[in-house]
């Protein structure tokens, strides 16, 4: 009797479950299926779903059209950048206050949170002035430094909670055996880091690669990386909504795969 | 000996990221509160002159101001009910058992990787296009009039597209918290006859009290300053029915170059968030501590 309840509740449950999953990916796989479609068939109503003639011309104009490749290329630099130089920033930061705090450790951490708080809105003006004078505007340099700053405080305070969960009688262990500081970072530490360490650059790059407000202000063409590229199909010029799609679904997909192969 | 040694290697480790943190902090937030001060139009250069508070007036009592904070308020509030309510069902349900549970997880959690921009321009074209979008067919089959989105509520097909994209990240978060929950204690309910919403009710939720605070404070970090959902979609219109402040400063910056009244938005801003945040602080502290 117990038995049968828990069948039919899990069918009942699996079945919801899938239903609401596609419901949610929905909007996606559409996306991905009108890239093959030809403009006409993306228009259409009645929609089809799967029987039309697929194509991959869309994603060939759509290089020739606006350079996937250079874009593509700008949002690889741009956020793999930002995301080693923030990790080279973050991983003494949050080594030192893990394993030597005193007594302002916390309040240092709670202050690099809070520069989280202000709006990138607040600065944008003197940011964008700045960039002007110096000639960073529309270069790549510029948005990885930017972006690395903006993503610092997340960075430092997820590696101080992984950091934090080491144990600290190892290093005292390594130490008495006459481990110097370099190669207790290297030997011991590191290696019991690297899960926390990994999960930290994710979801840094997973935040660089999809970053559309200093993006779309600072970077016009030169440096436009992905996000940018994609706003240039807001504007309609006829019928291109498959063409869209196929720019959407190039954008996405390097990341979208990053993030659910790992 | 030794460890005063690690104690000076430790402050130099710290030393670069708190300098440029400072330096990021501050330097911009001088300039704007300056430029704030200033009578100062790109399009007149050489005209800047000081006007003390006149930015700020301006600013302040500009009607789009007001009409702009309502939305940013109403754009924040609405996404955040949203994605908790949905949220909490969801994972609940993804708690279940449940065949093929790394596939519906993978397609849950897609919405999060999809950068703004493609989900704004996929959503408004290929879904709520009011001719040829998927849901004026859905309508059209129901025999119902297609709803034109973006004219006739264009503010909530907004936050309908930025629910969408959050949707994942709450139900996550609430995932892992609910995964951690105690089953004996849910077992034991369940023998002293407790209904299932009873055991949701007294057992499950105030369960899940900490890491809805958890989600509501990154989300409103985040949902402060929307700006490329906007800016791809609508443009803050029609009039300034999807105008938040991120996307209202940014206009008087970039749009019509005034840097004095934008900077004193800008500060507006500032102050705003730090409102939010101390009482967000305030909440999540009492319940982290409870």
């Amino acid at each position: 009797m117990a038995r049968m309840v828990t069948t039919r509740r899990k069918v009942i449950s699996t079945a919801a479950a899938w239903l609401v999953g596609f419901l949610i990916f929905f909007p996606i796989l559409w996306m991905v299926l009108a890239s093959f479609k030809t403009e006409l068939e993306a228009f259409a109503i009645p929609p089809s779903f799967l029987f039309f003639h697929w194509t991959t011309e869309n994603y060939v104009t759509v290089q020739e059209r606006s350079d996937y490749f250079h874009h593509a290329l700008n949002s690889i630099i741009i956020a793999g950048g930002s995301t080693l130089i923030a990790m080279l920033i973050a991983i003494p930061a949050a080594w030192s206050m893990a394993f030597s705090p005193t007594k302002r450790t916390k309040d240092i951490l709670l202050w690099m949170l809070s520069t989280k708080m202000m709006p990138p809105v607040g600065v944008l003006v003197p940011i964008y002035l700045i960039f002007r004078t110096v000639g960073l505007l529309d270069t790549r340099t510029g948005l990885v430094f930017i972006l690395c700053l903006g993503n610092l405080p997340i960075v430092i305070w997820m590696l101080f909670t992984y950091f934090k969960e080491i144990p600290k009688d190892i290093l005292e262990a390594a130490r008495m055996d006459g481990a110097t500081i370099g190669r207790e970072l290297i030997y011991v530490l590191t290696p019991m880091a690297v899960p926390g360490l990994a999960s930290t650059m994710l979801l840094n790059l997973i935040l660089a690669w999809n970053e559309a407000f200093w993006t779309l202000n600072l970077s016009t063409l030169e440096a436009a990386p992905l996000t940018v590229f994609i706003a240039s199909y807001s504007s309609p010029e006829g019928l291109f909504w498959a063409k869209l799609s196929a720019a959407s679904t190039l954008a996405i997909a390097p990341i979208l795969v990053l993030g659910w192969f790992s | 000996m030794a460890t005063q040694q690690t104690q000076l290697l430790a402050r130099t480790l710290l030393t670069p990221a708190v300098a440029l943190l400072f330096i990021w902090m501050i330097v911009p937030l001088a300039l704007t509160i300056y430029f704030a001060t200033l009578h100062y139009n790109l399009l007149d250069p050489g005209s800047e002159s000081f006007v003390g508070l006149e930015n700020f007036r301006y600013f302040l009592t500009d009607p789009a101001f007001l009409a702009s904070l309502q939305n940013t308020l109403v754009l924040v509030g609405s996404v955040l009910a949203i994605t908790i309510i949905l949220g909490v069902p969801l994972a609940l349900l993804l708690d279940q058992q449940v065949v093929g549970l790394s596939i519906v997880r993978l397609m849950v959690i897609a919405p999060f990787f999809v950068m703004p921009t493609v989900s704004a321009l996929v959503w408004k074209n290929l879904l709520m296009h009011p001719v040829s979008g998927l849901f004026a067919w859905i309508a059209h089959l129901f025999g119902l009039p297609a709803i034109d989105w973006f004219n006739d509520a264009p503010l909530f097909s907004v936050i309908l597209i930025i629910s969408w994209q959050w949707l994942p990240f709450a139900t996550l978060i609430l995932l892992t918290a609910l995964q951690s929950l105690d089953e004996e204690q849910k077992e034991a309910a369940e023998m002293d006859g407790a209904s299932a919403i009873s055991t949701f009710i007294y057992i499950t939720l105030p369960h899940l009290a900490r890491p809805i605070t958890v989600v509501i404070l990154i989300e409103t970090i985040f949902l402060l300053t929307v700006f490329a959902e906007i800016f791809v979609t609508t443009g803050g219109g029609p009039g300034l029915q999807t105008t938040n402040i991120a996307f209202l400063i940014y206009s008087q910056a970039l749009i019509q170059y005034d840097v004095g009244s934008a900077s004193a938005g800008g500060l507006v801003a500032v102050v705003l968030a730090n409102i939010v945040a101390f009482f967000l602080v305030r909440i999540v502290g009492r319940n982290l501590e409870a």
